[in-house]
């Protein structure tokens, strides 16, 4: 009975004391904390992308907080919640969300193997960067994917993955949230961020080429050359601009006609998520008549991209600025 | 061309050395060590060896294959076999097979791969899978039987040297030490124990091949001995008779084997020359320490697995000497 | 015997071409000059399609103070001026010439007469180092680093000795080697005359003991100058690197960077270079033409080519026996630090020091296991670094801790990667990390 009641008595007075040392503790350092910042942070979906720029989702929180008082969120955006987890925050803080479209990441290259062939073989570490330090590469263009992967390895969502295939990475759009790490980590600056559009609908110049059009034709089939051809096309918009030897489409001007489309000799205009064309007699003989031994590939790249995309596509009719999540 | 041609970064050319190389390397050092053993213990030996080798290849073989499920198996990379060896050498050599088979588990399956296979271990896996039996199975692991015996079964047992150095110790009366055979006896390897222990000169001979083939570096073996021989030297001329003399201490036991094979283990010994010596020194300090003042008679095995322990604390702040440093310290002075 | 004091290796040497005498190599139908053949700016191309030129006149005028500008080597007209596949394996801007005949400009000296310090008298060290500017003369190592900024130490530094890098520690490689069995008297004025330029009386030429007739030759012809010694060097790799044979040489170490030798006051050329600048300065001509070593172990006949700049190496492997059947990597430079080309229509450069082809067996490395933690890296690294380590916080992207580490310490020599047991390309990662590092250093100076 005594060696109980003196048990009893040792780890009570142990337990006191401990607690105690934790109360005086708790008190003496306690860290004050804006509250908003947790309840901001709970409305973040944590994915600790980076994509904001900010060390995690409880960093994104801070700063938002710390934006708050000067009284503006313009410059934070959270790319994986999109406009509604904004809207969220700017409620908590009592502001104004600005409207930020949704994006998602595009890679501009289609140097599939069979149109870029790979003349040499890289022996070596499996990442991007490092086999572009060799100079080419495994093919001749030195502007193209080089199909390591490293956007798919930074990827949190699993939303680009590299097709063993064709050895180029490929973005799966419903899961991309624009985070934009994809683009960080690309060593030859492939990937780009851009607006999701219209029913997701855009128009992309798929090729990063600057060299001239001789040796691009050379490099890869499906090369940019810049020939300007789909920039007289778009005179009216005046969307797409002619860089070192490459196009580029304005995303904000482009109003998705898609005659750039067919201008493009080489095929390196893609659009994405249309709905299949009619079969126009004059669209057909623009397509047989400039690119004859792409004929069998391009066509088919929108129709298979198209089929997923058809059914979510109405639900979303009336609200094109909720970002998808599925 | 038929064959595409390769591009890399440099650099263009290897030397040669492998990952088998220097397992097998290490395996060919225990040969010695191995026939004394066979000589020595006869049958029951070899009874013990190959279970212990056979069954860790084996599980390593499962549990890649069957567990993790790699593509690429890699058992004949000499690790397992390796570890096989280590873990029956620091066996008696009349342990029952069921008791060997599970060492090797707990070895390649807790020791090794729960921790993602070569490489990844913080502990070297035959001294888990050793300890492992001398806690559960103390009675078997401690009764050495006397070396000289060839049978395997109905060996006859005795005291070892280090039981011997414990009890002069406990009772305080020095003349225990007088049962205990000489030490060039027991370099050459006539008295009972593990029986990969026994010749002290035959693994020192296969250290000394190792560093000449630049499989491992002098720093722990040196470090090691070097501080057994220093504080057992101080204990037995300095303080009292009743601690055994350093020729004795530096031969009996599983020092020797500790020191050059189970320490020197690639993958839990530190990487930089000054703290593989602080690594070398307290493994030879904490020895001393078990063997004198601890409840076993014999503390390489403890101390070998607590060193490994902080043997990422030593990586994180040993660095080695950068080039240059020497001179940035003298302009600052 | 002398050498560096911390890790290095020792590859198998295999000097396929050791001891064959320097033969020139026949004037391409085509050179193709890059604008890119030194670190620093690239040289602006100052001619257009269908000018005339002849050997030695100028193609690109240097693009900054960290530049060289380039000449012509060969006579005929300018094709283009457009981008070439050069020696990086990237396309680049380049002067394309169609050669006809072989004209020279009338200021070059073409004689082979030698031409001593004591002959020139009008020469002082300003003099010295503007011909040697206006010679777009580089390291000649490989390193290419413009020469002319080297002789000008930054202020407040002195230098106090010259140190001549004639170790060629790579293996393979024998063009230094033959250059000085060849042109000894021509160097020993270049050391010279490098000394005069930057002002000390200490001059070193630092070998390899795998040299024995050069050491003997040099040591012997070194007599007539009491102040050039020449300092036999144990075989070690990376000896040639600059920091190590400083260290080898006087026994002082260059401190992490941003240190340069000149903090210690230590001036280091390469052997050709100092050739070089004996051309440039006695002889008035630029930096035209190089020895460049062809071998490989089933190159037919592994040679010492005078060759000149903007060959197409495709030509000097013609005159060599032809490309072998079994080639499975082609590579600029040494085994070591070379870089793998991924075509022989790539020209020669200021850089060339070797062109070496390797068989399909040699060629591709052997299967990545897993680190072992050997240490073998460790006691490898002759900078004292631990490449294992950077090369997994590389492969993680943890830049700060690899800054921390001092990865950008790292020389780039590849001794831990040729030491792995378990073949783990170490370097590979660990030039990731130093590259990054050394962007995100850049970056924060720019910001200050």
């Amino acid at each position: 009975m005594n060696v109980i009641l003196i048990a009893v008595i040792v780890l009570g007075a142990v337990g006191l004391v401990a607690a105690l040392v934790l109360f005086v503790a708790s008190k003496k350092f306690a860290v004050w904390e804006d509250p908003r910042i947790k309840q901001v942070s709970e409305v973040l979906p944590q994915a600790n992308c980076g994509g904001c720029g900010y060390p995690g989702c409880s960093g994104f929180a801070s700063a938002c907080v710390k934006a708050a008082e000067s009284g503006s969120l313009s410059d934070l955006n959270c790319a994986p919640g999109g406009q509604a987890v904004m809207e969220q925050i700017a409620g908590i803080l009592g502001l104004q969300a600005s409207a930020a479209a949704p994006k998602v990441a595009v890679v501009r290259c289609q140097g599939t193997c069979d149109v870029r062939p790979h003349g040499v073989e890289f022996d070596g570490a499996h990442s991007c960067r490092i086999q572009n330090m060799t100079g080419m590469g495994e093919t001749q263009c030195q502007y193209g994917c080089l199909g390591e992967g490293d956007c798919a390895s930074v990827c949190l969502f699993g939303a680009i993955t590299v097709n063993p295939a064709t050895r180029i990475a490929e973005v799966d759009e419903s899961k991309c949230t624009g985070c934009g790490a994809c683009a960080k980590s690309c060593p030859r600056g492939i990937i780009e961020l851009r607006p999701q559009g219209p029913k997701n609908r855009k128009v992309v110049v798929l090729c990063n080429n600057k060299d001239k059009g001789a040796l691009a034709t050379k490099e890869c089939k499906v090369s940019c050359i810049g020939c300007g051809k789909c920039v007289k096309v778009c005179e009216k918009f005046e969307a797409i601009t002619l860089g070192t030897n490459l196009a580029y489409i304005d995303p904000d001007k482009c109003k998705m006609c898609r005659k750039c489309e067919e201008a493009c000799p080489r095929g390196a205009i893609k659009a994405f998520n249309f709905p299949p064309r009619k079969p126009k007699e004059e669209a057909l003989k623009v397509a047989e008549a400039s690119k004859t031994p792409l004929a069998t590939d391009a066509p088919k790249a929108p129709v298979a991209t198209e089929a997923p995309k058809a059914a979510p596509a109405p639900v979303k009719e009336s609200t094109v600025e909720t970002p998808k999540q599925d | 061309m038929s064959n595409r041609l390769i591009v890399s970064l440099s650099p263009h050319v290897h030397s040669g050395d492998s990952v088998q190389k220097n397992m097998y390397g290490v395996c060919l050092a225990l040969v010695p060590a191995l026939i004394a053993s066979l000589y020595f213990f006869g049958l029951g030996a070899a009874v013990v060896l190959i279970t212990s080798i056979v069954s860790c290849v084996m599980f390593e073989w499962l549990i890649s294959k069957f567990i993790l499920k790699r593509e690429k198996l890699s058992i004949l990379d000499g690790s397992a076999i390796l570890t096989g060896l280590l873990l029956g050498f620091n066996l008696p050599s009349n342990l029952p097979i069921w008791i060997v088979v599970v060492g090797a588990l707990v070895a390649i399956g807790i020791g090794k791969m729960t921790f993602g296979g070569l490489g990844q271990n913080p502990f070297n896996p035959a001294l888990v899978g050793r300890v492992f039996l001398l806690i559960s199975f103390p009675a078997q692991m401690t009764t050495w039987p006397v070396s000289g015996t060839v049978g395997y079964v109905d060996a006859q047992t005795g005291a070892t040297p280090l039981s011997l150095m414990k009890w002069a110790i406990q009772s305080g009366d020095a003349s225990v030490l007088n049962d205990m055979p000489s030490a060039l006896s027991l370099a050459i390897g006539q008295h009972g124990g593990s029986l990969g222990e026994v010749s002290a000169i035959l693994l020192l001979l296969g250290c000394l091949f190792m560093i000449w083939r630049k499989i491992i570096t002098w720093h722990i073996p040196v470090s090691i001995l070097g501080t057994v021989a220093l504080l057992s030297g101080l204990l037995h001329y300095g303080v009292s008779d009743v601690y055994a003399d350093p020729a004795s201490v530096l031969c009996s036991g599983g020092l020797m084997l500790g020191a050059c094979f189970m320490a020197t283990d690639y993958v839990t010994s530190p990487m930089v020359a000054k703290g593989q010596i602080i690594y070398g020194v307290c493994i030879g300090l904490l020895t001393i320490i078990i063997r004198n003042w601890g409840s076993y008679p014999e503390g390489m095995s403890f101390a070998i697995l607590i060193m490994n322990a902080f043997t990422p604390l030593i990586n994180t702040y040993c660095k080695p000497r950068r080039f240059g440093e020497v001179i940035r310290k003298e302009a600052k002075k | 015997m002398k050498t560096f004091s911390i890790g290095g290796v020792h590859p198998a040497e295999n000097k396929l071409s050791a001891g064959s005498p320097i033969r020139e190599a026949a004037l391409p139908k085509q050179a193709i000059f890059s604008m890119f053949q030194h670190i620093g700016a690239p040289a602006k191309p100052v001619v257009k399609k269908g000018d005339v030129v002849k050997v030695g006149t100028l193609l690109g005028e240097a693009g900054g103070f960290v530049s060289a500008p380039i000449y012509s080597s060969v006579s005929g007209k300018v094709s283009k001026v457009d981008v070439a596949l050069d020696a990086s394996d990237t396309r680049r801007m380049a002067v394309y010439v169609d050669v006809e005949g072989d004209e020279w400009e009338e200021s070059i000296d073409r004689s082979a007469d030698l031409v001593r310090l004591e002959d020139r008298p009008d020469l002082d060290a300003k003099t010295i180092v503007e011909k040697i500017k206006q010679a777009g003369i580089v390291g000649m190592g490989g390193a290419t680093f413009p020469c002319h900024v080297k002789l000008c130490p930054p202020p407040g530094e002195k230098a106090e000795c010259v140190i001549i890098n004639a170790v060629e520690c790579e293996p393979y490689l024998t063009s230094d080697h033959s250059l000085m069995l060849e042109k000894a008297d021509e160097i020993l004025v270049g050391v010279a005359l490098i000394m005069k330029a930057v002002g000390v009386e200490r001059g070193y030429i630092g070998i390899e003991n795998n040299k024995p007739d050069a050491i003997q030759l040099m040591t012997e012809k070194a007599k007539a100058y009491p102040q050039i010694e020449v300092v036999p060097l144990k075989v070690q790799y990376p000896q040639g690197g600059e920091k190590q044979l400083i260290d080898a040489v006087i026994g002082r170490q260059v401190p992490a960077p941003p240190a340069i030798p000149i903090n210690v006051g230590a001036v280091v050329q390469n052997v050709g270079t100092a050739f070089a600048i004996y051309e440039a300065v006695m002889k008035n001509k630029p930096l035209i033409s190089r020895v460049i070593t062809v071998t490989g172990k089933s190159v037919k006949q592994p040679s010492n080519l005078l060759a000149r700049l903007g060959t197409p190496f495709s030509q000097l492997m013609e005159e060599c026996g032809g490309l072998p059947a079994d080639t499975g990597k082609i590579i600029g430079g040494g085994p070591m630090m070379g870089k793998a080309l991924i075509s022989l229509d790539i020209p020669m450069t200021k850089g060339s020091s070797g062109l070496l082809i390797m068989n399909n067996k040699e060629a591709r490395r052997a299967e990545a296991e897993p680190c072992i933690r050997c240490a073998k890296c460790v006691s490898a690294c002759p900078m004292g670094l631990e490449p294992y380590l950077l090369s997994n916080i590389s492969s993680q992207h943890m830049w700060e801790e690899a800054e921390r580490e001092c990865i950008v310490s790292c020389i780039e020599c590849g001794s831990c990667a040729y030491t792995c047991p378990s073949n783990r390309p170490l370097l590979d990662n660990i030039r990731l990390g130093k590259t990054t590092v050394m962007g995100i250093i850049r970056e924060r100076a720019a910001k200050k």
